[in-house]
């Protein structure tokens, strides 16, 4: 009896051993693969070139196009994703009835829900040709359709997030500023937006996270062509994007083509990583707790 | 009422007005998006759409591979992600709640769900496609994904089992059963619920990703149906991606028609998630 309670406590350690074993994976596959690939190209031209070309003749291997591509595309996602997705949260929590909430919040959710390809599709075929008629000077893939579309996709990440954090103020904050007069938006800018401010940046993060390592939605609508610009009308490429075209393409095992797409992803999952631990910090030691 | 007080009202009305609008653009833009795909795919939907193999010509086009990779890769990540996940979630919850394993463990899960999912494609692709040798199998493309839904399932079942109250499990080892005992009588059924709501949410991440699967190496033309867990494959969502980039517009149907497939199977296991967390969430009132 004893022994078979033991077994069982091991096997189930065991299973949550794999997810320890799983980023032990990650950080060594990515390290060891860009460790190859900084021996042939020095890590300065790496971040000073200008020029992102390992799959031409003319091999120049400056991460920087990437980097802004995938910034941009990011900014514009944020600037759509942060006042639609906070707004809703202050609605849904200081002035839509309760059944109202009920109904839209899993309607919202959905958004998150739809598969990202889905949302390339949409991106490249319905709202670059609607934008075009605005903007005539904008190209076929461009990084201001992927970076609306990507906005829409993350808004439920910010308003849902940003609502529990909202919910979690204590009622008697909300009926004091009341009992001083306040209005509702007062209340809600200047009483229940900053006594939850810690949770409302984590969402904030959290969605700039999701937006930097988004891949389909940017690889259909964005463009293949890395360049060094904050345009958003041209064509441009962003990290994923480069990892997925040369996972479609014919690039020999071990060459140097092959070995960018570990010094792009570790770009990639350094930039990620740093966000969602300063996220985790902030929820740690600014979390106001109301008992 | 004095005048900076009635500006204020009006300032809240405005506001009102303009989080009324906020909230129906995301619905909007949600409702756009299912009209413009129904409006260019529906009609493309027929038995031989379903049951075509891929071919050059789109109106010949079917998406049966796409259907029977899915189908093979949905089953594997199932075998292989839902015992981990849940053992791992009963782990950290009723053995390790205390010790600092438990907390790295913790924080290592949180870091995990906010790796890019391509990230998992590259790990993927380097120590099951390469190094265990599986080749741009079924099996490699079902590891990457169980990897990839793992945190979602532990994290569910966590928050299922912190629901069960104390008093059952007291009054389970007031009865002599043990520790496992108390687990697999008690707790288990009683969080069920909540996990099976975990586990479909992350069955239906796993049949919408494309990209980690695209890095291992799923090919994007397969002209059999796969037969085994060693077979190439392809999956609806690059299916999808493939005859997105195509130049001729029949291929832009085609998308079309595969993704009012593709969303059918999401929208499903959505709708039998919120069901199922709903009908648990009254039901699990103590």
């Amino acid at each position: 009896m004893k022994i078979k309670e033991k077994i069982i406590e091991a096997i189930l350690f065991l299973c949550s051993f794999i997810t320890i074993l799983t980023t032990v994976g990650i950080i060594f596959v990515l390290a060891s693969e860009s460790y190859l690939f900084f021996k042939e190209v020095s890590i300065i031209d790496f971040f000073t070139d200008t020029q992102w070309t390992p799959l031409f003749a003319q091999k120049r291997f400056g991460i920087l196009p990437l980097v802004t591509g995938t910034l941009l595309t990011t900014l514009i996602a944020v600037s759509v994703a942060i006042p639609v997705g906070l707004t809703i949260a202050i609605y849904l929590n200081e002035y839509a009835p309760k059944r109202f909430t009920l109904v839209v919040k899993p309607l919202l959710e959905i958004l998150a829900a739809v598969p990202t390809v889905v949302y390339g599709f949409f991106a490249l075929l319905f709202v670059t040709p609607l934008l075009q008629k605005f903007i005539p000077d904008l190209a076929g893939f461009n990084a201001l359709s992927a970076g609306l579309v990507m906005g829409v996709m993350i808004i439920p990440y910010v308003s849902s997030l940003s609502e529990d954090a909202l919910r979690a103020v204590p009622n008697s904050l909300r009926e004091a500023a009341y009992g001083m007069g306040s209005t509702k938006l007062q209340t809600a800018f200047r009483v229940m937006v900053p006594a939850a401010s810690s949770g409302i940046i984590v969402s904030i993060i959290l969605a700039i996270s999701r937006a930097v390592g988004e891949t389909m939605i940017v690889a259909i609508a964005a463009g293949q062509e890395p360049r060094l610009t904050m345009n958003p009308l041209v064509p441009i490429e962003t990290i994923t994007t480069y990892i997925v075209q040369v996972s479609l393409g014919d690039v020999p095992q071990d060459s140097i083509e092959y070995r960018t797409i570990f010094a792009a992803g570790i770009t990639l999952f350094v930039f990620t990583f740093l966000l969602n631990n300063i996220s985790f910090y902030i929820k740690r030691k600014y979390q106001e707790k109301y008992e | 009422m004095s005048n900076a007080s009635r500006n204020n009202r009006i300032k809240d009305q405005i506001f009102k007005i303009f989080a009324i609008g906020c909230t129906f653009f995301g619905l909007l833009v949600l409702a756009v998006l299912l009209g413009d795909i129904l409006y260019r795919g529906f009609t493309r939907i027929d038995w031989n759409f379903i049951t075509d193999l891929p071919s050059r010509i789109p109106r010949r086009a079917g998406i049966l591979t796409a259907l029977f990779g899915m189908i093979w890769v949905l089953v594997l990540t199932i075998l292989i992600s839902f015992p981990l996940g849940i053992g791992a979630g009963i782990y950290l919850e009723e053995y390790g709640v205390k010790n600092r394993f438990a907390r790295i463990v913790e924080l290592n899960i949180a870091n995990l769900a906010g790796v890019p999912s391509i990230i998992y494609g590259i790990l993927g692709l380097q120590v099951f496609v390469r190094l265990a040798n599986l080749g741009n199998s079924i099996l490699a493309g079902s590891l990457t994904l169980s990897l990839l839904v793992l945190p979602i399932i532990i994290v569910s079942t966590r928050e299922a089992i912190k629901a069960v109250p104390k008093s059952l499990r007291e009054g389970s080892y007031a009865m002599g059963a043990s520790k496992w005992q108390t687990i697999s009588n008690i707790v288990l059924p009683a969080s069920f619920g909540g996990i099976i709501t975990g586990l479909i949410l992350a069955m239906s991440r796993a049949i919408g990703e494309t990209a980690p699967l695209i890095v291992v190496g799923a090919l994007v033309y397969v002209p059999f149906i796969p037969n085994g867990p060693m077979d190439e494959f392809t999956v609806l969502p690059i299916q999808i991606f493939n005859w997105v980039t195509r130049p001729q517009s029949g291929f832009i149907i085609n998308a079309a028609a595969a993704i009012i497939v593709l969303l059918s199977f999401t929208f499903m296991m959505n709708i039998v998630a919120v069901y199922l967390r709903n009908r648990w969430s009254k039901k699990m009132k103590f």
